[in-house]
């Protein structure tokens, strides 16, 4: 009996919440759900396929390979292993996301056999001459940002949230984001990157999401846009595999040193 | 050879060729091979030398790994040939090693390279591997060292025992090579502390981790020093040359860098006994990063460092009191074009040292570098006066694979 009494409040919250809500707080409880519903996947391998697009369209492939360890109350860790161009065939980058302090980071040189600290100031810097900047790829952590719900909008024939998020960590290069969120699923479609002008940067656009473990999107393909120079990168996500055991000692500076 | 033994062997020899086969197989190859061309500006100070140096390289690589990546086996070997100098002319295995990983442990046993440190312009610290001098001037490159290094992982940090039961040699350019010193050094004639010669078993240890924004090493190594003495000595025909002696020292070395921000804060510091009175060196500094600047993908790094050696100039190092000033340019781009130049300057003479190194990716799988070093007001005495004349433009393309 004492437990149907505690769900009454408890069933009741979500609805009290979105009646009361100011446009911050609307933006905030999305962000808050689109978290929840990602949590618990513990670590996660996956192949991905970089195309780098110029200006005139002439293309440039990396091959790349991700492990990252869900670390609960803290950002995730990440190890990035680059396969191809075969010049920096078993560099690896290691990097311990934060919410809001710093990241920690650490790139491994093969040919000097060494590893070194890098600054993790270098947010807005380009990921190996892509589109992508390192704090596009780094974990989404809730408190890297704040919030502000925009409307409600169909893209593409998906409802979505449209919502505004604020870097509140140093060293971004953007003022602001734009994210339409699908209202199913709760995985971005598209994030519009503002630059520290508050000028139109890039479009990133997601595509081909499927489902693992019954629970956690992923999209197969995303698509990066610079609207000021031109260029484009996309990226295909292949091989996702969830849970596959990974630990700590797989992101360490021992482990950097031998991955390939 | 008895009649039972012959099968043994063959069937030894078929089990070997088994397991090449399945290595080959089951591991993948990659590597490198480049062609180098080193001109030098200055007529060279002895007649047996050139002023232009072809060479090509090559540089294998196999890796197998196995037991869900909890084992790897890897294999380098690495061959250079030059045009004039017979010893730059040599071949290496850089790499002929296992590694076993645990929870708390990994097993490295083989030939390996292990590089320890943090800062630019020299590396006082790093001391397993020895110097593939005949290779570059920079002293970056390094032979394979075999050895037994057992890390112990735990929540305090890494430690990293190991045994180096063998010792190689330095390198050192042939009469017809430049950038060395004149006379020659003559390794046929090596001199050892150590009754053992190179069979003596080196030891050494290190502790390493990270806290918060620092990254931290200590080590200590104890065994047949790296760094030779060159002691003045005739060869067989009389003439003039250099002895390295290979003394058995004790070194205590330091490295930590500070990652605040934009400012990456450096220190290396040794003190060595066993060559000469006991002595204490030190590099430190900083490298701050401009990122994006001038509103471009492209990042800017100014390197600082001061260089030390409390035996002044009596040091064999030219490093004794010197300052190091860099600057890193990155762009960032899809060729990973690189560039870094800097001076060392003697605050003791007019002895300056500048160099350029470059590097620019060609299609996916060429790559251009360029090495440029130059030698000014070098005061007879420096540890640098041989290379007075040296001052050269190296330009290398090499093709991955």
């Amino acid at each position: 009996m004492k437990h149907w009494l505690l769900l009454i409040p408890m069933l009741a919250l979500p609805f009290a919440e979105l009646q009361a809500q100011t446009p911050e707080e609307k933006g905030l409880a999305i962000a808050k759900e689109m978290d929840r519903r990602d949590t618990g996947w513990g670590d996660q391998q996956a192949d991905l396929e970089m195309i780098l697009r110029n200006r005139q369209g002439k293309e440039s492939r990396r091959i790349i390979r991700t492990r990252t360890l869900e670390v609960q109350g803290d950002g995730d860790k990440g190890l990035t292993i680059f396969d191809t161009p075969n010049d920096v065939k078993g560099t690896a980058f290691l990097s311990f996301t934060h919410a809001t302090r710093p990241d920690d980071q650490w790139l491994y040189l093969p040919a000097l056999k060494r590893v070194k600290r890098i600054a993790s100031s270098n947010k807005s810097g380009p990921f190996m001459g892509s589109e992508f900047a390192y704090e596009d790829l780094t974990s989404q952590e809730v408190a890297k940002y704040t919030y502000k719900w925009l409307r409600d909008e169909k893209l593409d024939g998906r409802d979505t949230f449209v919502i505004e998020r604020y870097p509140a960590y140093k060293y971004s290069g953007y003022t602001r984001q734009v994210v339409w969120v699908d209202k199913t699923i709760y995985q971005p479609l598209k994030v519009e990157f503002y630059d520290r002008k508050n000028a139109m940067l890039k479009t990133l656009t997601f595509h081909d999401y499927k489902q693992y473990l019954n629970k956690y999107w992923r999209a197969d393909r995303m698509e990066m846009v610079n609207h000021q120079t031109g260029k484009s990168t996309t990226l295909i996500w292949k091989n996702y595999r969830f849970k596959t055991g990974l630990t700590d000692r797989d992101f360490d500076r021992n482990s950097l040193k031998r991955v390939r | 050879m008895s009649p039972w033994r012959k099968p043994v062997v063959v069937s030894v020899f078929a089990l070997g060729l088994s397991v090449l086969q399945t290595l080959a197989q089951a591991g993948e190859w990659s590597g490198y091979v480049a062609a180098e061309f080193r001109g030098f500006t200055e007529d060279a100070s002895a007649a047996v030398q050139h002023d232009r140096y072809f060479s090509l390289a090559v540089q294998p690589e196999y890796r197998h790994e196995w037991d869900q990546g909890k084992q790897i086996f890897t294999f380098i070997p690495f061959v250079r040939v030059d045009q004039y100098d017979n010893a730059r002319t040599h071949a290496d295995i850089r790499e002929l090693a296992w590694i076993k990983v645990g929870q708390t442990y990994e097993w490295r046993i083989g030939v390996r390279k292990v590089f320890w440190g943090v800062t630019e312009s020299q590396h006082l610290v790093d001391i397993i591997n020895q110097t593939d001098l005949v290779e570059n001037p920079d002293l970056e490159d390094k032979l394979g060292q075999p050895m037994v290094n057992l890390a112990l992982i735990r929540k305090w940090g890494t430690v990293d025992l190991f045994i180096l039961p063998y010792f190689r040699e330095r390198t050192f350019p042939g009469s017809e090579g430049r950038l060395r010193t004149i006379p020659r050094v003559d390794t046929d004639q090596a001199v050892y502390e150590s009754s053992r010669k190179e069979n003596h078993v080196d030891a050494a240890v290190r502790w390493s981790h990270v806290i918060g924004d620092w990254d931290v090493g200590l080590s200590h190594f104890s065994g047949t020093s790296r760094e030779p003495r060159l002691v003045a000595g005739t060869d067989n025909n009389g003439n003039a040359v250099f002895v390295p002696h290979y003394d058995l020292i004790n070194q205590t070395g330091l490295d930590v860098q500070a990652t605040k921000g934009n400012w990456l804060w450096k220190l290396e510091a040794i003190h060595r006994s066993g060559q000469g009175p006991s002595f204490t060196a030190a590099t430190g500094g900083f490298e701050y990063t401009f990122y994006g600047i001038f509103g471009s993908p492209k990042d800017l790094g100014v390197l600082a460092e001061y260089l030390y050696d409390d035996r002044g100039t009596a040091s064999p190092s030219p490093y004794q009191d010197d300052v190091f000033l860099g600057v890193r340019l990155v762009y960032n781009d899809v060729q990973s074009t690189e560039a870094l130049i800097g001076v060392v300057a003697d605050r003791d003479s007019d002895a300056r040292f500048l160099f350029l190194e470059a590097g620019r990716r060609l299609k996916d799988s060429w790559k251009l570098s360029m090495e440029v070093r130059t030698f000014h007001g070098l005061p007879a005495g420096d540890p640098f006066f041989s290379f007075r004349n040296d001052d050269y433009v190296q330009v290398e393309l090499a093709y991955y694979f």
